[in-house]
């Protein structure tokens, strides 16, 4: 999923200040995974920004709601009679949400409750790491399904580096040293011979250094 | 002859080379360079010029070699993958060619985070093993990564680094011959203070005769004081400093006599073990004690070669 976090209550409230009509739209996927922009989070900030705006006695409705995805045109739609009575949208999905719902209300100003982090998982309740860079070209069959990209602090392909130490990376005692976790998984499956192979140098641009990226299926369009 | 530099014949002569490390200071003097230069000239074979190390800015390791260069001293052109794209890395060893730098040590680099600019975006476009085939085939091959000719010659002699300190430790030797597979042909290794886990490192280079197809420099740091020590040992990765290193440093009167007491001592032992080609003395911020450490290891005067 993409790991999203909401932004300070402070920066929120300054980001909306005197933007009169305020709807907070939560997403049901990816953000409320995140439980950071979920509708239950959007009631919360509701709350929250209302409480705000009457202790600076500022004037503007404060409404919650959510749709399940908004990086989707068709859930976007959904919601298209209800934005047009706000001002601003305060959006509380990733990046790519906000501005799907900017570009669909060109007319609204579309304000980011959250920071997006990640594309992660769910390690336990209250913690998320990241797992995958979206990097265009996945290289997971050759490492043992441990990504090297995402979770190399040096982006190493033939690691690991001179500062690897007891299984964590140097630059925090908290971070596992992936290289270190794909020289264990490898040789618990015992292949690690596979890593006596030099990586070739990689082509960054499926990574986004080409450009800003688009798949187009062919085969789906109508 | 690969590259035709001092520090390649002194190595492929089958002699005991000795470099040491110059590190470009946090400024613009080239009197800092010119001075370590002048100071290290005659005990060592060839100069390391530190490449933003540590992460912390300073002088070019490009500057600083051919500062050193003017003086006549050989230099190691230090280049991390940290701070340059491909682009940068090949364009920068075209000038090294062109101003007849001809030894590259390829990094990675310590990570940005430790630096002075720990919110920098690091590149790590290729590895330090990529770069070090890059090199490689730059020379070789008169080729950029993406295949294209270049006019001219890169007569480059290529060093890598390598950390026998690090874990895991079963898998040094492979990285090690990982970057003797890429072109690696000297290797100048993290700083020695736990000898016997460096005699079984070596042992593993051996077992593979790595030691047959490239020259390893044994890295030594000289310590200062106890307080060096105590740091170095908790809060350095990947260097293993041991406790009985770190009490000889707290228990003597004379700190910095004790330090150069147990490098030679290392120095000492490490020539024993097959497969060490030469020295690498990290001494920062203590170039002064490097040519009487050199003297009383016995191994001057360096050769004319």
């Amino acid at each position: 999923m993409i790991t999203v976090e909401q932004k300070e209550l402070e920066k929120i409230l300054e980001m909306t200040k005197g933007r009169g009509r305020l709807l907070v739209l939560g997403c049901e996927t990816c953000a409320a995974m995140s439980l950071a922009g979920g509708k239950k989070q959007a009631e919360e900030l509701a709350v929250a920004i209302r409480v705000g705006r009457k202790q600076s006695k500022e004037e503007g409705e404060v409404v919650a709601d959510a749709i399940a995805r908004q990086c989707e045109p068709e859930f976007v739609a959904l919601i298209e009679k209800e934005v047009a009575s706000f001002d601003t949208v305060l959006s509380l999905a990733c990046g790519a949400g906000v501005q799907l719902i900017a570009e669909r209300f060109p007319d609204k100003v579309v304000i980011p409750g959250c920071n997006t982090s990640f594309l992660g998982v769910t390690e336990k309740l209250g913690v998320w790491s990241e797992r995958c860079a979206g990097c265009g070209n996945c290289i997971l069959d050759k490492t043992g399904g441990l990504c090297p990209i995402a979770r190399c602090a040096k982006q190493l392909f033939n690691g690991p580096c001179g500062g690897s130490t007891n299984g964590k990376c140097e630059i925090s005692k908290d971070v596992d040293c992936v290289w270190q976790l794909i020289i264990d998984r490898l040789t618990r499956l015992d292949r690690l011979e596979a890593l006596e192979e030099i990586f070739p140098v990689k082509d960054w641009s499926p990574a986004g250094h080409g450009g800003p990226r688009r798949v187009v299926r062919e085969d789906l369009e109508p | 002859m690969k590259s035709g530099s001092n520090l390649e014949k002194i190595l492929e002569s089958g002699q005991f080379a000795v470099t040491a490390e110059c590190g470009p200071p946090k400024g613009t003097s080239a009197m800092v360079v010119q001075r370590k230069g002048e100071l290290l000239k005659f005990c060592c074979d060839a100069l390391n010029v530190t490449d933003n190390q540590t992460a912390i800015v300073r002088m070019s390791s490009f500057s600083g070699c051919v500062l050193l260069k003017a003086l006549g001293v050989e230099p190691v052109l230090q280049m991390v993958v940290r701070d340059r794209n491909r682009l940068a890395l090949q364009g920068d060893l075209l000038g090294a060619a062109a101003l007849g730098i001809h030894n590259v040590l390829c990094l990675s680099g310590d990570h940005q985070r430790f630096g002075n600019h720990p919110t920098a975006k690091g590149v790590y476009d290729i590895d330090s093993i990529q770069f070090i085939r890059t090199v490689k085939d730059m020379r070789d091959e008169h080729k950029f990564i993406n295949g294209e000719a270049f006019s001219g010659d890169a007569p480059f002699y290529i060093g890598a680094a390598a950390n026998p300190f690090a874990d895991p430790f079963e898998f040094r030797v492979t990285r090690l011959a990982k970057k003797v597979k890429a072109g690696a042909d000297f290797i100048q290794t993290q700083g020695i203070f736990d000898v016997a886990k460096f005699a079984e490192w070596m042992k593993g280079v051996r077992d593979r005769g790595l030691h047959e197809k490239t020259h390893i420099l044994a890295g030594l740091i000289p310590i200062k004081s106890v307080g060096m020590a105590r740091y170095m040992a908790n809060n350095v990765s990947g260097l293993s400093v041991p406790k009985q290193i770190v009490d000889r440093m707290a228990d003597t009167k004379d700190p910095k006599e004790e330090g150069v007491k147990i490098c030679l001592e290392t120095i000492e032992e490490i020539m024993d073990i097959e497969g060490v080609h030469g020295i690498h003395i990290m001494a920062v911020a203590w170039e002064d004690i490097v040519p009487r450490i050199v003297e009383e290891a016995g191994l001057m005067p360096r050769p004319v070669v």
